[in-house]
Parts: C-alpha cells; sequence; structure tokens
C-alpha cells in the first residue's frame, strides 16, 4: 500500500517559513502606511527609518482635515454613496437578470446571453473619450451621476448570477410556484432571491470594493471640489507630496473600510473568486 | 444556506375557487407575464450597456476617424489618425513601456503565484483561512494607495529602497528617472496587487485536479517533483490561460499606478520614460480635448493590441501544454 502522503507535497516548516515571508510582503506596505502616518514629517529624514507607529496621528489627520485642496471627507461621503448605491443596483439587477438567463424560457435568450458574455471584454478605456463628452452633455460633470450610473449593472454580475442560479433553484420550485400562480416578480422575489442569497453576498462584496477602488473614470471627470476618495487621495498626493504623514493619515483612513470589510467577509470573498475562477 | 422552500411565505390560493371569467383573464396575464416579462427582466443591462457601453465604443470608432474638438468643431479625415499612429514616435514608445512593464511585471509574478499556489496545496497546511487572506489582502487595497505608499518606498533622498541598498554598499537611484529603474518600481507596484490573487486563482485549479491522478502515479514510484511536471502542470494549463488572460487585459490597460509615480504628471517622466498607453491616450483624449479624435485611435489601437496579445500568449501556453 502507499501511503496518503506520498501524495504531493506535505506541508514542512519550510512551508511554513516561505508562507511567513509571503506575509510580510505583502502585509508590509500597510505597516508602512500606519508608521509613516502617525509620525511626524521629520521622521521621515531619520537614518534608520522609523520602524514602529508614533502618535502624531491626530496632528497629522487634523491638518488632512483642515486642507481645502483635497476635500478628503467630501470624497469619503462621496465614495460610501457610490459605492452603495452602485453595489445594491448590481445585485439587484444581476440577480434579476440571472434569474431569466437561467429559468424562464424566451425568444432570443441564447443570443443575448452570448451578448452579456461578449461585453465582458470591452475595456472601459476604449469608451472613456466619448463618455467624457457625453457627461458634458448631460451636465454631469463633477456630479456624482458620472460615477454611478455607467457602473449601475455589470456584465459579470448577470453571468455569476445565472451560473449559480442555474444549480441553487431547483426548476421543480420555480414550476410550484408557477402552479399556484405566482407571478414571475414575486416568484423572483419569494423563491429566488432567498436561494441566490450567499452568491449575491458575494457579488455585492466584490462590487463594493471594486467601486471604492475605481479611478481612471472618476479621475477623468470629477474634480477635487467633488472628489471619491481615490481622486481626493490622488490630488492630496500631487500637491503635497513633500508633506508625507498627511498624504499617508489620509491613505490610511482611506483604505480601513475596505479593510474592515476584507476582515470581516474575506472568507467569503475567497471562496467566491476561487469558484468563479473554476466556473470560467 | 437558507433553504428557499422554507422561506417562501404562503403562495397565493390556488385559482380553482374563482368566478371563470376572472380566471380566464389571469390565464391570460400569466400567459403575458411568461412571455414578455423577461425581457423587462434583462432590460436594465442592456439599457445601461447600451448607452454607457455599445455607444460610446462606436462613438470612439466614429470619432478616430475625424478631426475631432471635444468641445468644438470636427471634420471627417478618413484613416488620417491611424496613419499619424504609425509613425508617431510617442505612440511607439507608450507600446515599448506599457509591454516591458507588463513582461518586467508578469513573468516573476506567474511563477510566484505558481510557488505560492503550491504551497498552500500542500496537505495538512494548519491556518488555510488565514494565509489565504493574508496573501490576498493587498488586492484589496485600492491603487491611488498602492501608488503613494510605494512612490515613498522608491523617493530618491530617504526612500526605504535606497537606504537598504545603501546598506549593501549602492549608491542611491533615482528612480523615476530611467527607464529600467521607473519600470521595476511599476511593475513591483503591480506584482505586490495582483500576486495574490493569481495565487488563489491557481489554487483553485489546483484543487481541482483529481486526487487519483496523483495516487496513481505514486503507486508507479513518480517522485513529488515528477508529479508536480506530469500532472500539476498540464492539468493547470485551462487554468493558467485564464490567469495569463487576465493578466494581458490588466496591464495593457495600466494607469493608475504610473500615474501617481510620477506625480499626476500623464507624460509619465521628464523623457516620458514610463507613459503607458492608457496614459498616452489620456493626455491626447481627454488632457487635450482639441485631439480627442487621435486619442480616440489610440483607444482603439490599445483593445486590438489587447485582443492580439491574448490571442498569442493563448495560443504559446496551448502550444508549450503539448
Amino acid at each position: 500500500m502507499v501511503a496518503a502522503s506520498q501524495r504531493l507535497w506535505r506541508a514542512s516548516p519550510l512551508t511554513y517559513l516561505a508562507l511567513i515571508f509571503a506575509v510580510l510582503l505583502s502585509i508590509y506596505p500597510f505597516y508602512y502606511m500606519i508608521v509613516i502616518g502617525t509620525r511626524s514629517l521629520d521622521a521621515i529624514n531619520s537614518v534608520p527609518p522609523p520602524v514602529t507607529p508614533g502618535g502624531a496621528f491626530r496632528d497629522n489627520f487634523a491638518r488632512v482635515l483642515d486642507n481645502d485642496a483635497a476635500n478628503f471627507l467630501t470624497g469619503l461621503r462621496n465614495s460610501l454613496i457610490v459605492s452603495t448605491v452602485v453595489t445594491v443596483s448590481v445585485m439587484f439587477t444581476s440577480t434579476l437578470a440571472g434569474f431569466t438567463f437561467a429559468k424562464l424560457r424566451f425568444t432570443g435568450r441564447n443570443i443575448l446571453l452570448l451578448a452579456v458574455v461578449v461585453t465582458m471584454m470591452v475595456p472601459t478605456q476604449l469608451n472613456i473619450i466619448p463618455l467624457w463628452g457625453m457627461m458634458q452633455d448631460f451636465g454631469w460633470h463633477d456630479t456624482l451621476y458620472a460615477v454611478t450610473v455607467p457602473f449601475l449593472t455589470t456584465a459579470f454580475g448577470v453571468v455569476m448570477m445565472r451560473q449559480y442560479a442555474i444549480q441553487a433553484v431547483p426548476d421543480e420550485l420555480i414550476e410550484a410556484a408557477r402552479v399556484d400562480g405566482c407571478h414571475t416578480l414575486r416568484t423572483y422575489w419569494h423563491v429566488v432571491l432567498p436561494a441566490l442569497r450567499p452568491a449575491a453576498g458575494v457579488l455585492g462584496l466584490l462590487t463594493f470594493m471594486e467601486t471604492w477602488n475605481l479611478f481612471l473614470w472618476p479621475y477623468a471627470v470629477l474634480t477635487p471640489e467633488n472628489p471619491t476618495l481615490q481622486v481626493s487621495l490622488a490630488f492630496l498626493s500631487y500637491a503635497y507630496y513633500t508633506d508625507y504623514s498627511q498624504v499617508f493619515v489620509a491613505t490610511v483612513v482611506g483604505t480601513l473600510p475596505l479593510l474592515f470589510v476584507f476582515i470581516l467577509f474575506g472568507r467569503q470573498i475567497i471562496a467566491g473568486i476561487m469558484e468563479g475562477a473554476i466556473k470560467s | 444556506m437558507s433553504l428557499p422552500a422554507t422561506s417562501a411565505p404562503p403562495l397565493s390560493p390556488p385559482s380553482t375557487g374563482r368566478p371563470p371569467s376572472r380566471r380566464r383573464r389571469a390565464d391570460r396575464l400569466a400567459r403575458l407575464d411568461l412571455r414578455y416579462s423577461p425581457y423587462l427582466y434583462i432590460a436594465p443591462f442592456f439599457i445601461i450597456f447600451g448607452i454607457f457601453g455599445l455607444y460610446p465604443m462606436a462613438r470612439t470608432a466614429w470619432m478616430s476617424l475625424h478631426d475631432w474638438n471635444l468641445v468644438g468643431e470636427h471634420t471627417f479625415i478618413g484613416l488620417d489618425n491611424y496613419v499619424a499612429l504609425l509613425s508617431d514616435e510617442y505612440f511607439w514608445n507608450a507600446v515599448v513601456n506599457t509591454f516591458g512593464i507588463f513582461l518586467l511585471a508578469t513573468i516573476p509574478q506567474l511563477l510566484a503565484a505558481l510557488f505560492l499556489a503550491n504551497l498552500l496545496n500542500r496537505t495538512r497546511l494548519r491556518g488555510l483561512t488565514f494565509w489565504r487572506m493574508a496573501i490576498f489582502v493587498p488586492n484589496v487595497t485600492s491603487v491611488a494607495a498602492v501608488g503613494i505608499v510605494f512612490a515613498m518606498l522608491f523617493q530618491r533622498d530617504f526612500g526605504l529602497v535606497n537606504w537598504l541598498l545603501g546598506l549593501l554598499g549602492i549608491d542611491a537611484i533615482d528612480w523615476s528617472a530611467h527607464r529600467w529603474s521607473s519600470w521595476t518600481a511599476i511593475a513591483l507596484m503591480v506584482d505586490w496587487r495582483w500576486t495574490g490573487y493569481n495565487t488563489l486563482i491557481l489554487l483553485a485549479g489546483m484543487q481541482a485536479i483529481p486526487r487519483v491522478l496523483y495516487e496513481a502515479a505514486a503507486i508507479d514510484g513518480a517522485s513529488q517533483w515528477r508529479q508536480f511536471w506530469r500532472i500539476t502542470l498540464p492539468q493547470l494549463t485551462p487554468t493558467f490561460a485564464f490567469v495569463v488572460i487576465i493578466s494581458t487585459i490588466g496591464g495593457l490597460q495600466l494607469f493608475t499606478e504610473p500615474l501617481i509615480f510620477g506625480n499626476g504628471r500623464v507624460r509619465g517622466g521628464s523623457q516620458r520614460e514610463f507613459q503607458t498607453l492608457a496614459m498616452y491616450m489620456y493626455e491626447k483624449g481627454i488632457e487635450n480635448l482639441t485631439t480627442a479624435g487621435y486619442g480616440a485611435a489610440i483607444a482603439w489601437a490599445i483593445f486590438l493590441l489587447i485582443l492580439v496579445a491574448s490571442a498569442v500568449n493563448f495560443l504559446l501556453i496551448r502550444r508549450t501544454a503539448k
């Protein structure tokens, strides 16, 4: 007999050593952010460089808040609004369309689904120049509409929810609801949505993180007067690139919301990403 | 996971009790519902995509055939923009920079991801969730934050990287002043953010490989290295192709990291040492609204390059796998 341990490698102390090294590399920039953000400015020039956090967080952050050039708090508020609205909308439209593609029969279903899949391959960069002009025409320049409305649905969400609905919602259940006289929208709300909840949750988390981190388009269409958080950070770093403490403390505060979400739901997010990779 | 059947409230009463005429109407409504509401449910996606995806895409193509001022006049000039592109040294400079940074970032990144995924795939590894999360966490950070932190790490006078090099007796490097050094710094930013993501995808692929294959190989006396080369890698080909294509699409659109590294200057260094294609498009199409038509031509050129590069990579992987 061959022992199970013959199968590939077993974890050894060396495995852990290599993993610890990798984790240190991935955590270090966060830690460095905190160190610089909580120290006074002159700490930067000290040799050797500082390795522990200091006590100047409040001082540094007060400078961020006083800074009219970056409108940090407006950016934070705008990012919360935009990310929340986009997330709720993507979850709703994706589950509805995903359920429709998975469980309802209608003429042209396959070709329309193919159209959705093809749209996933269109990069945003191909669109931004005319989109910029359209925003001028709509009067949406430098408003939150410009960074919200174009993102209210995603092809990725529709495809992901369809994949999940195929296996998570038994046909018999839909059929039973229909025989009982349930309107398709009622079926969606009372039967399909509860069954899709776990996957819709993962989609929501991924959408929130992605929207929070959007850069190129908000950067093109917003100004420092009314920025999202990322745009505000960028302008802060250009204008105050000598005041590292200020820029870094803003970066720390701007990163915290997502880190918080990730620590709470990281397990689900990772499971979602790994499952998605296998299915595609 | 909740059971759908139990969480559904009582459905509407069976229709048998209704008067015949009302029942006929209900039937007709139900038929209409089944027939037409699917279109209603998928409409939001197609409307939004039509307005903010398909229309701008077509318009980009149309604009690229014009001398187009985004806030003024435009005249049709046929393919002149594309012809000009072919002899535009800044365009080719951006092509070289983009592919250079892409290769410099992607090759080490995929090797590191393969190595890490193989570590995480070992039997009897403790704390799997912790390791996965800790390796993936850079991907959660915004690009702007990554750019800011790494610009500081690579700062000439008091950046940590130069300090470490100083310990080894190497003189301070002005990272943003040379082509190779700026490429390296930018590639490291990309790697820091994306290695964990690619690790997870490759790990998912490894875990999907049927275990019987390894057991059969072990019975035949194949060593662990041999199993890795003969089973893991070939079985991983589809996942690897996915990772490479995702990296290609992202890599050829690189914008934020070099922009913030260059302190917001879209030209990317005084001699355009690290101006990527996306930055060049931004320079021509958004920063200078009068040359929007030319910017649109660059946008289509980027898209075509992505298609070609993805196809080439895909074929390469397929051939190596055989």
